[in-house]
C-alpha cells in the first residue's frame, strides 16, 4: 500500500496544504477508504499535522475511515426523494441487511450510506448502488436489487 | 485578435452534414437522470441492432431535454421524414421503433411525445407546443438534449464562443456594462446584481484575481446545474472566460460536488477541447487575456456552497464560513479579490455577450430580467427541468407546465428555495416567480428547486426534514445555528411524537427568530424558514398534532394506525413484505394488521396494488 500511496502523492507538490482535499479524494478513490497509514503519509507529504488531516477529512461526509463492503448502497434522502418516502427505502435496507446507515454488513457484502441529493430528483426516489443510479425505486425493486448484487 | 472563424466554419460543416445525413439517427438523452431511467440499455439495444441486423443507424448520447418524467427519451431522425421524440423507451420499445419506423413506415405514434425541427405529424404536437414546453423560453437550456456535449464542433456550430469573441473586442468595463444592461442577477440564490459584484472586484487593487464557478448545487431537490453541465458544459465555461476577462482574473476554479461524476467528466473533456483551441492559456485568441481553469471536487458538505466556506475548502481547510465584510470580491481566495458565480449565471453571461443584453432583458419583469431554470420534482405529473421567463406564476409552472398533481391528488404546498426557502400553500399559487414576490410570501427564489407536495405530505414532517438537514449540515462555528437548530429540532420531534404542548409552538417560533437574527452565515440565517412558513400557512396542522394527537396527512408514525379494507384480495404480498410479521391472513382472503406489532414503515402501503391499506 505504501508505495502506491507514495505514487499517488507524487502528483501533489510537497508541502502544498491546499492539495489536502484532492489528495484525500485520490487516496480514497484508489483504496476505497482513508486508512491511518494514508493519513500519516499525506500529513508528511503536505507538511501538515496528522490531526489536521483528520480534522479536515472528518468535516466532509465523503471520507470513510473504514473499509467499505463489496457494494455500496446509497439511499437519497433529498427533498424530492423524501416527499416520495425514501425513508422507507432506507429502513427497508437497514432491516433486510441488518445494518445501520454508515456501516457494512457482517459478511462485508454491502455498505449502506445516505446521500443528500443525487440530482436525479425528477426520478425520485433514487438509490445508487456502486455507480449505478436507480430511479423510481420501490421496496419491491429494492428487493430485486439486493438479489442481483447479493449473488 | 485571432478568431475561431476557421474552426467554426469546419464545425458548421459538421453540423450541416449531420442535418443532411442519409442514415437514420437516434439521439438518446443520457444525462445522469436518463441513465437512472435506463438510457444506457436503450443505447445498447440500438448498437445490438446495428451489429446483429446490420441496421445502418447513428447513435448519439445527448444531455437532458428536461422531460425527465418521460425518460428515457429518444429522438429519431429518419431522412426525409419528420423527426420524432419518443418517451419511456425501454430496449424492447426501442427495438419496436427500429423495426416499425426505421425498417417499416409506421411512426409508432403511440410512443411519440412530439415532433422536432418544426415538422408536423397528425396528432403529435411539435416540441414547442407540447404542454410541458409551451410556456418555456429556452436560452440557457437551448443546447441541452440537442447537441452532443462531448463534441466541441456542435457547440461552436450553434454560436459557441461568439460571446467571448465579442467580449475580447471590448474593454473589460464595457463587458461589465453589457451585463449591467441585461439586468442579470445571480442565479445561485441571493439574486445579487452580477455586474456590481464584477465591478467591485475589478476596481479592488490586488492581483492575481480569481473567478470561481459555484457548481456545488447543494440544495436537495435541485438539479439544474448538473443538467446544464452534463448537457452543455461549454456554455458555462465560455461565461467563466468572459467573467474572468471582465474582472481581470487570471485563473478560474470550478467547485463541483463529487456526487456529480458525469458532470465532472463532461467538464474535463470540454476543458481539454478549449486548451486545444487556444481558449485557455497565454494570450487567448492572441489577445492580451491569459487565463486557466482548474476543477476542484467538493467532498460532501452543504455549507461549502456558501462563498467564504467554499473558499476555505479550496484552500484545503474545513469549510467554515467567516463573517463578511470583507467580501470575497475584496479579499477572497488566498486573500485575493475573487468573484464567485453560479453555473447558470455564467451560462447566461455567454448568452448575453453573444446575442446582446437586450435579447436577455426583453424577458422577465422590470426587477427580475431574463429566464430562470427550475427543477420541478415531487408530486407533480410532469417532473423535469424547465426554463421560464421570470414573473411567471407558480400556478403556471405547476399546473400548465407540470400538468398538475400526480395521481389525481390535491395540491398542498410547493417548497421553493431548498433548505433556505419555504413552503407556499394553494392561496399563493398566483405569486409571480421573482425575487421580491417570493420573499414577500415568506419563501425565496433560491437556486431553483421546486418540490411539489400533495395532501399526503405532512407540513410538520417537512419542517422537521429541512431542519434535520440544516442541523446536520451546520458547520458548528456559531452557537445560534449549532444550538438553536438542535433545540428547534427537539421541539419538532416532540410535536411529531404527540408529546408537545401549545407553548412549545410559541417557543419554536421565537427560537426560529433568534436563530435567524443571530447566525453567522446564510445557512443559519435561513435555516428556520421552512419552520416559519409552515407555521404561518399550516398552523392548524401543527395544532392537530399537538391538541388532537393526530397527523392529518397520515405521516407521523406515532400518531397513525394502518388498517386493511375490504378491497383486500388476499394476494399475500403485504404479508410477505412486512418486516415485522404484523400482517396475517389466508391466501385469497382479507388480511389483518396487528397494530401492536406494526411499526408503520409503509412497506405494505407501497406494495399493495389494490389500495386496500389505509392510514388513520
Ligand atoms: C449555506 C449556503 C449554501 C449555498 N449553496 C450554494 C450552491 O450550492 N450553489 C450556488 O451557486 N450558490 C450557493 N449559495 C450561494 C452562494 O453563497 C453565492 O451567493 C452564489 O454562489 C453567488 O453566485 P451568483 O451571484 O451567481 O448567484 C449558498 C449559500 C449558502 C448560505
Ligand atoms: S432529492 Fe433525491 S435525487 Fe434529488
Amino acid at each position: 500500500m505504501s508505495e502506491q500511496l507514495e505514487e499517488i502523492l507524487t502528483r501533489y507538490a510537497r508541502g502544498d496544504a491546499s492539495q489536502l482535499i484532492p489528495a484525500l479524494q485520490q487516496v480514497q478513490e484508489r483504496f476505497s477508504y482513508v486508512s491511518p497509514e494514508a493519513v500519516r503519509q499525506i500529513a508528511r507529504h503536505l507538511k501538515v499535522s496528522e490531526s489536521e488531516v483528520y480534522g479536515v477529512a472528518s468535516f466532509y461526509s465523503q471520507f470513510r475511515f473504514e473499509k467499505p463492503g463489496k457494494h455500496t448502497i446509497k439511499v437519497c434522502l433529498g427533498t424530492a426523494c423524501h416527499v416520495r418516502r425514501s425513508d422507507r427505502l432506507l429502513e427497508f435496507f437497514e432491516r433486510t441487511l441488518n445494518v445501520t446507515v454508515g456501516h457494512t454488513t457482517a459478511d462485508g457484502l454491502f455498505s449502506l450510506e445516505r446521500v443528500a441529493c443525487f440530482g436525479c430528483c425528477a426520478l425520485s426516489p433514487v438509490v445508487v448502488v456502486d455507480d449505478e443510479v436507480h430511479g423510481r425505486m420501490t421496496t419491491a425493486k429494492a428487493q430485486r436489487l439486493l438479489k442481483k448484487y447479493g449473488s | 485578435m485571432r478568431t475561431l472563424d476557421a474552426l467554426r466554419q469546419e464545425a458548421t460543416q459538421t453540423w450541416q452534414a449531420l442535418e443532411q445525413e442519409t442514415r437514420p439517427r437516434v439521439l438518446v438523452g443520457a444525462a445522469t437522470c436518463g441513465r437512472a431511467a435506463g438510457a444506457l440499455a436503450v443505447i445498447e439495444a440500438v448498437e445490438k441492432a446495428r451489429r446483429e441486423r446490420g441496421l445502418e443507424v447513428l447513435v448519439t448520447e445527448v444531455g437532458c431535454l428536461g422531460l425527465c418524467c418521460m425518460e428515457p427519451v429518444v429522438t429519431v431522425y429518419k431522412p426525409g421524414r419528420p423527426a420524432i421524440l419518443y418517451g419511456n423507451v425501454t430496449p424492447p420499445v426501442m427495438n419496436e421503433i427500429l423495426q416499425r419506423w426505421l425498417l417499416g413506415d409506421d411512426p409508432c405514434l403511440d410512443r411519440a411525445i412530439a415532433t422536432v425541427n418544426g415538422d408536423r405529424l397528425d396528432g403529435i404536437p411539435p416540441f414547442h407546443e407540447h404542454p410541458m414546453l409551451k410556456a418555456q423560453s429556452r436560452l440557457i437550456l437551448r443546447n441541452c438534449g440537442v447537441i452532443d456535449p462531448t463534441n466541441f464542433h456542435h457547440y461552436l456550430a450553434r454560436g459557441g464562443y461568439l460571446g467571448l469573441e465579442n467580449a475580447l473586442r471590448m474593454p473589460p468595463e464595457m463587458v461589465i456594462e453589457q451585463v449591467k444592461r441585461s439586468g442579470l442577477r445571480g442565479r445561485g440564490g441571493a439574486g445579487f446584481p452580477t455586474w456590481r459584484k464584477w465591478q467591485l472586484c475589478r476596481e479592488v487593487p490586488g492581483s492575481p484575481k480569481y473567478i470561481i464557478c459555484n457548481a456545488d448545487e447543494g440544495d436537495p431537490g435541485a438539479f439544474m446545474n448538473r443538467a446544464l453541465l452534463e448537457g452543455d458544459p461549454h456554455s458555462m465555461l465560455e461565461g467563466m472566460l468572459i467573467a474572468g476577462y471582465a474582472i481581470g482574473a487570471s485563473k478560474g476554479y470550478i467547485y463541483i460536488r463529487a456526487e456529480y461524476p458525469l458532470a465532472v467528466q463532461r467538464l474535463r473533456t470540454a476543458i481539454s477541447q478549449m486548451r486545444e483551441a487556444g481558449l485557455l492559456g497565454e494570450h487567448i485568441l492572441d489577445s492580451s487575456f491569459s487565463f486557466d481553469i482548474e476543477i476542484r471536487e467538493g467532498a460532501g458538505a452543504f455549507v461549502c456552497g456558501e462563498e467564504t466556506a467554499l473558499i476555505a475548502s479550496i484552500e484545503g481547510r474545513r469549510g467554515m464560513p467567516r463573517p463578511r465584510p470583507p467580501f470575497p470580491a475584496q479579499s477572497g481566495l488566498w486573500g485575493r479579490p475573487t468573484v464567485i458565480n453560479n453555473v447558470e449565471t455564467l451560462a447566461a453571461v455567454s448568452h448575453i455577450l453573444r446575442d446582446g443584453p437586450d435579447s436577455y432583458a426583453r424577458l422577465g419583469t422590470s426587477n427580475a430580467r431574463g429566464t430562470k431554470t427550475f427543477s420541478l420534482a415531487g408530486k407533480v405529473q410532469r417532473t423535469g427541468l424547465i426554463e421560464v421567463p421570470l414573473g411567471i406564476t407558480l400556478r403556471q409552472i405547476i399546473f400548465d407546465i407540470g400538468g398538475g398533481i400526480a395521481e389525481g391528488r390535491a395540491f398542498k404546498a410547493v417548497q421553493t428555495g431548498g433548505p433556505s426557502g419555504g413552503c407556499l400553500p394553494a392561496s399563493h399559487l398566483d405569486t409571480p416567480v421573482d425575487y421580491e414576490s417570493l420573499t414577500a410570501a415568506g419563501s425565496i427564489m433560491g437556486s431553483g428547486g421546486l418540490v411539489v407536495m400533495d395532501d399526503r405530505n405532512c407540513a410538520v414532517d417537512i419542517a422537521h426534514y429541512f431542519l434535520s438537514f440544516t442541523q446536520a449540515e451546520s458547520c458548528g462555528k456559531c452557537p445560534p445555528c449549532r444550538v438553536g437548530t438542535q433545540r428547534m429540532l427537539w421541539i419538532l420531534e416532540s410535536i411529531q411524537a404527540g408529546t408537545a404542548t401549545m407553548e412549545d409552538l410559541d417557543l419554536l417560533e421565537s427560537l426560529a427568530q433568534t436563530v435567524k437574527a443571530g447566525s453567522l452565515c446564510g445557512l443559519g440565517q435561513t435555516a428556520p424558514n421552512p419552520v416559519l412558513t409552515t407555521l404561518r400557512y399550516f398552523r392548524s396542522e401543527y395544532e392537530a398534532h399537538v391538541r388532537d394527537r393526530r397527523c392529518p396527512a397520515g405521516v407521523c408514525r406515532a400518531l397513525i394506525t394502518y388498517r386493511i379494507t375490504d378491497e383486500c384480495t388476499g394476494c399475500t404480498l403485504c404479508a410477505r413484505l412486512c418486516p415485522m410479521g404484523a400482517i396475517s391472513g389466508q391466501r385469497k382472503q382479507k388480511h389483518v394488521i396487528d397494530p401492536n406489532r406494526c411499526e408503520r414503515c409503509g412497506a405494505c402501503l407501497d406494495a399493495c396494488s389494490y389500495r386496500a391499506i389505509v392510514v388513520n
